[in-house]
């Protein structure tokens, strides 16, 4: 029995209160305003039958004698093949002018994975980007983010990533996107051809604050049901900054305590909860998540990129239009490096990204007006050539290609006993003149 | 019995309802919500009228106005017994790995099995007689349990003097089954199985208390070495987010010297437990010749599970571990992250509307922190045994930075501070303790109480702390002033100071041998970098003393690598030896 109400006593914030009888926390509701619009809203606490409904579309325009039906279920997703090529708001429904999709349902904030069914994640993820792949290789199961500031290109990078990566499904979660990022990701994947497998959740700037906290479990539901059907899924979450923000708003308007910098005690559960849905199930599918955190005044001890790190497995930061790999890190790449990609690639790596560090310190003395060395000028010559080739987020090569580019930039730049690499891989795979 | 309390659902948010009640009930109490045919944990927190406060430990969706809510009489109770050791519990010491049988991949709401396996036989060997006098935990007699002579215990719960009954003969039992009777001072005859109940928050301390005056062996230098822990003391890793904190304390949990190790993954990665899980059974426990699993217990409340079961994670891992130590055993528990268990007392406090401390932290955060690091000690039996417990909590402070309300309030009860610096993990200075500002209370207390080898060893690593300082002061001038600016004596004094950093503090914990380094092998380490630290050298120019360490610290390192036992360790030692000598 669907029973509707329609006296309701007070709005504040997104909150709306009403007086009704027999309702489950969790529950959804559907408030029909007097112009006509319609919007959902769940149930977040009771006391007595004293309703507190947390509305979606947010609570401008609700007036006291509004419409409410509660619908006896939870928040759900749809879920399966139907979901594919399409784009859906925070509430899950269709913003593509599609047809309405008539699939399997499931709740959203499930449960989480036990801990002891997890395996150690071995199976490398290929993005054929090679700061990533050759220095900071990803893992199946692995949750990163890209640390960044507003400006630089992190959705170009998710997009290239995401359509040059062999993932079965890619699903899409935009919060606080501005509608021309979201047309970028949209025009990208068609053109790529990545939108056949995938599938958008947008809550864009202009839409409900609500609606965008939503967005990360709408996205991280609809992936588990592709995962637990065998399915590898990638998960883009972008901006986890403005996820966090919402949280934020919507505690304040609740009178919570805010712990740091105005967000809520619980902002570390609350990211954690969502970034653990990583997982790799044992001869199954699984769930890679790579978000992207914008640091306000890119400042890292922010409470938001803060957080994430503690949560996440390593960073990427993103900037001047490049992945740096100083302070870059894939906690899981000694899964897969040297074990599941070439042999020589873990030492190639490190000698290379030394080199680079090298180079670095010799640019400054460059700039401090230093007169340079043979060997500097050699560096010097190293840090362009590698920026060139394998720094930029353009070049798409596969892994096998990437450390063949690694050795002939060495040849290039050096002499074959200047790299301090093991002789073994030298003789194997240098490209130095026999 | 008496009946149990009942009560109905009136009001919830978030996991916080309140429940009206009809009779009598207690703060902390456990009680059960019957909500859509599920039967969901919580725990009473505050209490006022006929209402009660009450925390649900699993996700709430669902609970509806009305919903019927029985109260257990029990406070929130950790189940003590034979079967503990190998096994992963989560916050509620449910055995997720019978969940995940019973269950499936995820964690259903509502399951709850017991803890304790009901179908293993134990072998029991009966110690005491008929007719003996006997106080609660009072040994019975034992079964043995993987490495241990796991002492079955009097109850804790009995009160006053009891007088043994009947005493199982030897034979293989289940832990329900009878092992005993005990008559008390009133003549109640009480039948007694392997089971021992416990509430988790408070202390389970049966003995006098000792000061803690051991050693407790890491195998990490730059712990062992000049911030020591003792067994039965207190530690604590703070620093930023890859800093290497869960590393550490893995590290710990694999080589320290203990009998037992309790691991609670408070609130950080599940991936991090897997790595135990599926490592552990592999790994051989040095001291033993078994596997590392068999003397280790785990609770894990992983980032994701429920938040309010993650404060009580930490008080069952304690109960267990004091537990063992009652057995006159030394354990130790290692906790990551104590933050992520205060930030669940912030939620539950933030929902109870208390007055906000400092960072909305409640105010009883530092005696709830006092509290905790105090169930640590050394403890004598009453039959002159002794047992101890060392309890080490890592801390993940907001932005890396010390000065947060977690951080100091652990600092103000610890006996030993090792602090890890983003600065030392950025130059991939492993383990990051930055020597600069941790310290340990214990060592002076070795120093009264240990042998000559130990005195011995306390000297060198006292000289080698001041080189550390004076190397420190000199390379901040010289990045000041450029290396011209610097004497050459100086120059060296930092040398020394980077040399003893480089070959000693500094670890890896990914080489095989580097990774643990026995008492005996340090001490030897400890005797040449003390040559290295007294000799008084005298070198041309800047390059050649740069050249000079660069080689040494080189050489030195390729040692550490080399198992002792290898054929040209000796010849290599040698090599350095003379090295030292011949400059
Ligand atoms: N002793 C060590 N030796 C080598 N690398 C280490 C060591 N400790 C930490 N690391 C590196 O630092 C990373 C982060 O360590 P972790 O313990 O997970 O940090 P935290 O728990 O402080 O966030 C590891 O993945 C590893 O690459
Ligand atoms: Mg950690």
């Amino acid at each position: 029995m669907v029973k509707t109400y329609n006296r309701i006593e007070r709005i504040k914030g997104s909150i709306a209160q009403v007086k009704a009888e027999g309702v489950m926390l969790g529950e959804l509701a559907q408030i029909k305003m007097s112009d006509g619009r319609s919007t959902l809203g769940q149930v977040i606490g009771f006391n007595g039958d004293r309703v507190s409904l947390q509305i979606f579309a947010g609570t401008k325009g609700v007036g006291t004698g509004d419409q409410i039906r509660f619908l006896s279920k939870p928040m759900q997703v749809n879920c399966g093949e139907s979901m594919l090529g399409r784009v859906f708001n925070g509430s899950g429904e269709p913003i593509d002018n599609g047809p309405e999709i008539m699939a399997e349902k499931v709740d959203i904030g499930g449960p989480s994975f036990n801990p002891s069914k997890r395996i150690v994640p071995k199976r490398f993820v290929r993005t054929n980007i090679p700061m990533i792949d050759m220095f900071n290789a990803l893992v199946i199961s692995q949750k990163i983010p890209i640390f960044s500031i507003s400006g630089e290109p992190y959705n170009e990078l998710l997009a290239r990533i995401a359509s040059q990566t062999d993932a079965d499904i890619i699903i899409l979660g935009g919060m606080g996107l501005k509608f021309d990022d979201y047309q970028f990701f949209k025009d990208y994947f068609t053109r790529t051809g990545a939108m056949e497998k995938t599938s958008m959740f947008i809550h864009l700037a202009s839409d409900p604050v609500v609606e965008c906290v939503l967005v990360p479990d709408m996205a991280l539901a609809a992936a588990e049901q592709f995962a637990i059907k065998d399915k590898n899924v990638l998960v883009l979450l972008t901006d986890m900054t403005s996820f966090s923000d919402s949280l934020k708003e919507i505690s304040i308007s609740m009178d919570m305590v805010p712990s740091n910098r105005g967000y809520p005690g619980s902002l570390y559960s609350d990211l954690a909860s969502r970034y653990e849905k990583a997982v790799d199930i044992e001869g199954s599918g699984s769930i890679t998540i790579i978000a992207v955190t914008t640091m306000p005044g890119n400042d890292v001890t922010h409470p938001v990129p803060d957080n994430t790190g503690y949560i996440t497995e390593g960073q990427f930061y993103l900037h001047g239009g490049r992945i740096d790999p100083f302070g870059s890190l894939s906690r899981l790449k000694q899964q897969v490096m040297g074990k599941v990609t070439r042999e020589d690639h873990g030492d190639l790596a490190n000698a290379m990204i030394r080199l680079y560090a090298d180079a670095k310190k010799a640019r400054d003395r460059e700039s401090m007006g230093f007169r340079l060395s043979g060997w500097d000028k050699k560096l010097l010559a190293y840090a362009e050539t590698f920026e060139k080739k394998m720094m930029d987020l353009q070049v798409n090569l596969d892994i096998e290609e990437q450390l063949d580019l690694g050795w002939t930039i060495l040849a290039q730049c050096f002499d074959r006993n200047e790299t301090g690499l093991k002789n073994t891989w030298i003789e194997k795979y240098g490209k130095w003149d026999k | 019995m008496d009946e149990k309390t009942k009560g109905i659902i009136i009001a919830a948010q978030g996991n916080l309802v309140t429940v009206r009640f009809d009779g009598t009930i207690r703060q902390n109490e456990v009680v059960f919500v019957k909500t859509g045919g599920q039967s969901l944990k919580g725990e009473v927190i505050e209490i006022n009228g006929n209402e009660a406060k009450v925390q649900i430990f699993e996700p709430t969706d669902g609970i509806r106005y009305g919903d019927e809510v029985v109260f257990e009489k029990d406070l929130l109770s950790v189940e003590l017994g034979p079967g503990l050791l190998k096994r992963v519990f989560d916050g509620l010491q449910n055995p997720l790995e019978d969940i995940a049988e019973a269950a499936g991949y995820f964690l259903k709401r509502g399951i709850y099995l017991p803890p304790l396996p009901r179908n293993i036989k134990w072998q029991w060997n009966p110690t005491a007689k008929v007719g003996d006098v006997v106080y609660r935990a009072y040994f019975l007699g034992w079964v043995p349990e993987e490495n241990i002579k796991h002492q079955i215990m009097v109850p804790f719960n009995f009160i006053g003097k009891g007088v043994v009954k009947s005493i199982a003969a030897p034979g293989e039992y289940t832990v329900e089954q009878e092992i005993a009777t005990i008559e008390d001072e009133k003549g109640n005859v009480r039948s007694v199985n392997m089971i021992n109940m416990w509430p988790a928050k408070f202390a389970l301390r049966f003995g006098e208390r000792l000061l803690p005056t051991e050693q407790l062996v890491t195998s990490q230098r730059i712990i062992d070495g000049p911030f020591p822990v003792a067994k039965g003391g207190t530690f604590c890793t703070p620093g930023p987010f890859g800093a290497g904190k869960t590393v550490l304390q893995h590290q710990i949990s694999k080589h320290a010297t203990t009998q037992i190790v309790i691991i609670v993954a408070c609130g950080e990665r599940a991936g991090e437990v897997v790595e135990i899980l599926r490592e552990f059974p592999h790994l051989d426990d040095p001291q033993t010749g078994k596997k590392l699993m068999d003397r280790t217990c785990i609770i894990c409340n992983t980032s994701s599970m429920p938040v309010a079961a993650r404060e009580s994670s930490i008080y069952m891992g304690v109960a267990i571990a004091e537990y063992y130590r009652q057995m006159g055993i030394d354990c130790l528990l290692l906790a990551d992250s104590t933050s992520r268990w205060a930030q669940a007392l912030r939620e539950m406090s933030g929902r109870l509307e208390e007055i906000p401390g400092e960072e909305a932290f409640p105010a009883y955060l530092a005696s709830r922190i006092s509290e905790l690091y105090e169930r640590a000690g050394v403890i004598k039996l009453y039959n002159g045994e002794q047992g101890s417990l060392t309890i080490g909590g890592s801390v993940s402070p907001a932005g890396g930075n010390f000065e947060e309300p977690v951080t100091l309030s652990t600092l103000a009860v610890v006996g030993c501070f090792l602090g890890l610096s983003r600065q030392r993990s950025d130059a991939r200075r492993f383990p990051a303790i930055d020597p600069l500002i941790s310290w340990s209370k214990y060592g002076e207390r070795f120093a009264a109480h240990g042998d000559e080898t130990m005195k011995t060893r306390l000297k060198i690593i006292e000289k080698a702390q001041k080189m550390i300082i004076e190397s420190d002061e000199i390379g901040k001038k010289m990045s000041v002033v450029g290396e011209e600016g610097i004497s050459i004596d100086d120059i060296v004094t930092y040398l020394k100071g980077e040399f003893y950093d480089a070959v000693y503090l500094q670890q890896n914990a990914y080489d095989k041998v580097d990774t643990a380094t026995s008492m005996d092998r340090q001490n030897e380490q400890l005797g040449i970098i003390s040559k290295v630290l007294d000799k008084n050298f005298k070198f041309d120019d800047r390059e050649k003393a740069r050249n000079y360490f660069l080689d040494l610290t080189d050489k030195i390192i390729q040692l550490n690598y080399l198992p002792r036992e290898a054929s040209i360790y000796g010849e290599k030692k040698q090599e350095i030896l003379n090295m030292i000598e011949g400059e």
